[in-house]
């Protein structure tokens, strides 16, 4: 509606029509319509049970969303790409494994995180290298990433490992305070991580490769643009994150276990495809995989709120919310073409 | 501030007071054992629009990637102002000054045209991309250039013709000595075309050289000063545009075929063309960007060539009446049955054959046997659930591979494995086992040996004294004239003239390609 502030001018009949007839940029109306269907569900939630609307709920949806909102950053770099990232779930659980068995081991808790995220940045490295320099596509690539990540994990250890390091509980459990409403450190790292990707995306020549090769890779090669790196760097970048998510995913839960996380990337590609990002790549935001996530996190609230429902309609709502935002997508790029 | 152009201020002559920015001299490019340029010499001058002409083969796209650096050139030197130059990538030749611009736009459709023109090199301040100076030096560059588009909006929601502007001006940004456009015109509507040329003399009076390669005549004349004509590799003449006729130059393209083939003993025009009923009959069929409104009647038995260069809408014209592509204009009746023709499918259940011009990418099947290519068009007629019993496939296969004289004579080698003019006599066999009514062959000899050539000839000649109806397409006029009962001639598109063959002879083809039936040597 009349949301948008319009500058004082002196031609008052145009610039009522400017608002009037404002229309919001192709490109943004994906991820318009995540946040609408967003509001939507809170909305909708709010009228129907009591307590929703407490801000809180929104808090603990960054909370209880915060390692997912940091695996979609680093999908949504590769999917712009036109790649895709199937071993991120696997990273996560090896990487609560690594980081509970090190602790176990007496390790220093920073000497550990700093293990977890160089393993996962370096199989992101390994990956990315595969795919471009063997022309190995990357649906195959990240299967093979996805098997070796969760068999380390279980030569690691077959038996669940719990976190008991004073730095990590407390990393956990300490609260930040923002009036009378509390959030995790947690989320503030996964908000950060947005706040970055969406600058690195927005404003620097290593993002507007990552666009350029998802619009054209083979433009982007006869533009002259660091094609190569970019490719490798994306997937570097999607191992980083997936092992920080895994860290994120440890301080949640508390130990490391092989069957952590058993198909979260696919969660992690329904987040980043709700958000609006093009499968196909070239278009769209993390900002969008942020919304993705908690329309993803927001359905589950609702059924625990509910409480009637079981759960196995998380699924079913994700499933149809997928497809419905795919179809939608294909018929908003035919009209451009 | 840039008068209008009225006459283009004279080009300097060879050798006079302006230096060529970029002399390739005696360039010989060789794959394998195919001499793609053969001592060819090409002078630009600053300040000239500079045409390269030739048909397909002549070494248009070598010359140009020798320039840009997509080849290395074996022999040959190329001189950039006085200075020798050699250049192993596209990086490189950029670097020297010279900027291409393909006939597909090569820039990133999702990005910003300001984003498309200055990717790579954003201006930056503190590491971050400058996104206000970038849009402002875009905009600078689109005025300049008198593009008036907003550098903000998105690429692919302009139109190709803007797109390919904007690649335009993407190298110039550069500051290029040197533009190429490789076919930048091809899929462009007469306004579009006029918008591009307005850029393009305006550089031009910036003194940018621009090479400038395109297959309608007519843009030729209306844009370019000079022009070189290259024929199978070599180089045929320089010369100015304005002192050459059309006749001229489609001569000086398609040169004589000095080579002896068997003369065929072409029997009379079986049928006198209007009579009966046709076969096939197309009314006004049209494509937008394509083909305009187009007649064309073909009866039973009947031969028909279609002559005309490359970019004609000969091409198109076949692909219209398989179905390959779907007209959005016009009728198109076989038997006077109104049919539309969605698909090819829909054009083999009509009982017509097409055989692509282009063999490789869209006939080949390299890693199958020559029997199962011959027999893909029969068994997808047939449909997948009736396969063809294992004596008729051996039977026919060997039929064919006897009546076409394909070699080696044996089913089970490798389509890749055999040379051009027995892979394109499987094509025909392809064809020819589905019992096709009409048969529509495009450039069915291109590229082959005399040999192969003239078999395949014959045996049209032939199948069409049996009463097929053929639609004959071919670069080569001796071969349409030698084989056509009825001639259709095609330029910029559209179809200019029909007659029956009687006598006609290469000459008068060429006079009707022109379009100018002037009075010139008679050397012919």
């Amino acid at each position: 509606m009349s949301a948008i502030t319009v500058p004082p001018s002196s031609d008052r009949a145009s610039t009522w029509d400017r608002v009037r007839t404002y229309r919001p940029p192709n490109r943004y109306l994906p991820i318009i319509a995540t946040a609408a269907l967003f509001l939507g569900l809170f909305g909708v939630g709010g009228m129907r049970y009591d307590g929703l609307t407490d801000p809180q709920v929104l808090m603990s949806l960054l909370i209880d969303n915060a390692f997912l909102i940091v695996l979609g950053v680093g999908m949504t770099f590769v999917i712009l790409t036109g790649g895709i990232d199937l071993s991120v779930g696997s990273v996560v659980a090896l990487s609560t494994m690594i980081a509970a068995k090190t602790l176990e081991l007496g390790w220093s808790p920073y000497a550990s995180m700093a293990a977890v995220l160089a393993t996962g940045t370096l199989l992101g490295l390994l990956m990315g290298l595969l795919i471009h320099y063997f022309d190995i596509q990357p649906f195959i690539a990240t299967l093979a990433g996805l098997f070796l990540a969760r068999g380390i994990t279980y030569l690691i250890s077959v038996e669940s490992i719990s976190i008991k390091d004073p730095t990590f509980t407390e990393l956990a459990f300490r609260t930040v305070y923002i009036g009378d409403y509390y959030i995790r450190w947690t989320a503030i790292i996964a908000l950060a991580t947005v706040a970055v990707a969406a600058y690195v995306l927005a404003r620097t020549r290593f993002g507007r490769t990552v666009y350029a090769i998802g619009g054209n890779e083979a433009s982007a090669m006869l533009m002259g643009l660091r094609v190569a790196a970019t490719k490798v760097g994306v997937y570097v970048i999607s191992g980083f994150c997936a092992a920080l998510a895994g860290l994120l995913f440890s301080l949640y839960i508390l130990s490391g276990n092989s069957l952590h996380a058993i198909g979260m990337e696919l969660d992690a590609i329904a987040a980043v495809v709700i958000g609006g990002t093009l499968l196909t790549g070239g278009r769209g935001y993390v900002l969008g995989s942020l919304l993705g996530v908690l329309v993803l996190g927001i359905i589950k609230t609702l059924i625990s709120f509910d409480g009637t429902l079981s759960s196995y309609w998380i699924r079913i709502i994700t499933g149809v919310l997928l497809l419905a935002f795919v179809i939608v997508q294909r018929f908003a790029t035919r009209r451009r073409a | 501030m840039t008068q209008m152009r009225t006459q283009p201020e004279t080009v300097s002559p060879p050798g006079a007071e302006t230096q060529p920015v970029i002399e390739m001299r005696d360039i010989s490019i060789t794959f394998g054992a195919v001499r793609a340029l053969d001592g060819v010499s090409v002078r630009l001058f600053p300040g000239e629009v500079h045409a390269l002409m030739g048909e397909n083969g002549a070494g248009k796209s070598t010359l140009i990637k020798a320039l840009t650096g997509v080849y290395t050139i074996d022999s040959g030197v190329i001189t950039i102002g006085g200075e020798q130059h050699e250049f192993h990538s596209p990086a490189a030749s950029q670097a020297a000054g010279i900027s291409t611009v393909y006939q597909e736009v090569n820039l990133v459709p999702n990005l910003t045209v300001a984003e498309n023109m200055l990717l790579g090199r954003e201006p930056r301040r503190f590491g971050s991309i400058n996104v206000r100076e970038m849009n402002r030096r875009a905009r600078r560059t689109l005025l300049h250039l008198g593009i008036d588009i907003d550098p903000r909006t998105v690429l692919d929601e302009h139109p190709i013709a803007v797109q390919q502007l904007v690649a335009i001006a993407r190298a110039v940004d550069v500051e290029a000595k040197v533009l190429i456009l490789d076919e930048p015109t091809s899929s462009l509507d007469a306004d579009e075309v006029e918008k591009l040329f307005t850029v393009m003399r305006r550089l031009r009076d910036e003194g940018v050289a621009i090479v400038f390669v395109s297959h309608f005549l007519d843009q030729i004349y209306e844009i370019a000063d000079r022009m070189t004509i290259l024929r199978n590799g070599r180089l045929v003449e320089e010369r100015m545009v304005a002192d050459t006729t059309q006749l001229e130059l489609v001569r000086l393209m398609i040169g004589r075929e000095l080579e002896v083939l068997d003369r065929l003993d072409r029997a009379a025009p079986q049928t006198d063309a209007g009579s009966g009923t046709p076969l096939l009959k197309a009314v006004g069929l049209g494509r937008k960007n394509t083909l305009e409104a187009t007649d064309l009647e073909l009866f039973e038995g009947e031969v028909v060539g279609i002559a005309g260069l490359l970019g004609s809408g000969r091409t198109e014209l076949a692909r219209l009446l398989f179905g390959a592509d779907t007209a959005d204009s016009g009728e198109l009746a076989v038997r006077s049955h109104r049919r539309r023709l969605r698909s090819p499918r829909h054009a083999i259940d009509r009982n017509i054959a097409f055989s692509s011009e282009d063999r490789k990418a869209e006939g080949v099947v390299g890693d199958l046997t020559v029997a199962d290519n011959m027999l893909l068009a029969l068994q997808a007629s047939r449909g997948w659930l009736r396969p063809i019993p294992q004596a008729t496939r051996t039977r026919l296969v060997k039929d064919y591979i006897e009546a076409l004289d394909i070699r080696p004579a044996d089913p089970n080698a490798l389509m890749r494995n055999l040379s051009g003019g027995n892979q394109q006599k499987v094509l025909l066999a392809r064809w020819l086992i589905t019992e096709p009514e009409i048969l529509i062959l495009d450039e069915p000899t291109r590229g082959i040996d005399i040999g192969a050539k003239a078999q395949i000839q014959a045996k049209v000649a032939e199948l069409a004294a049996q009463g097929l109806s053929v639609v004959f397409i071919s670069a080569e006029l001796e071969e349409v004239l030698r084989l056509s009962d009825r001639l259709v001639v095609m330029r910029d598109r559209r179809k200019i003239h029909e007659q029956t063959n009687d006598d006609v002879s290469v000459r008068d083809v060429l006079e009707i390609i022109a379009g100018e039936a002037r009075e010139g040597e008679t050397r012919a």
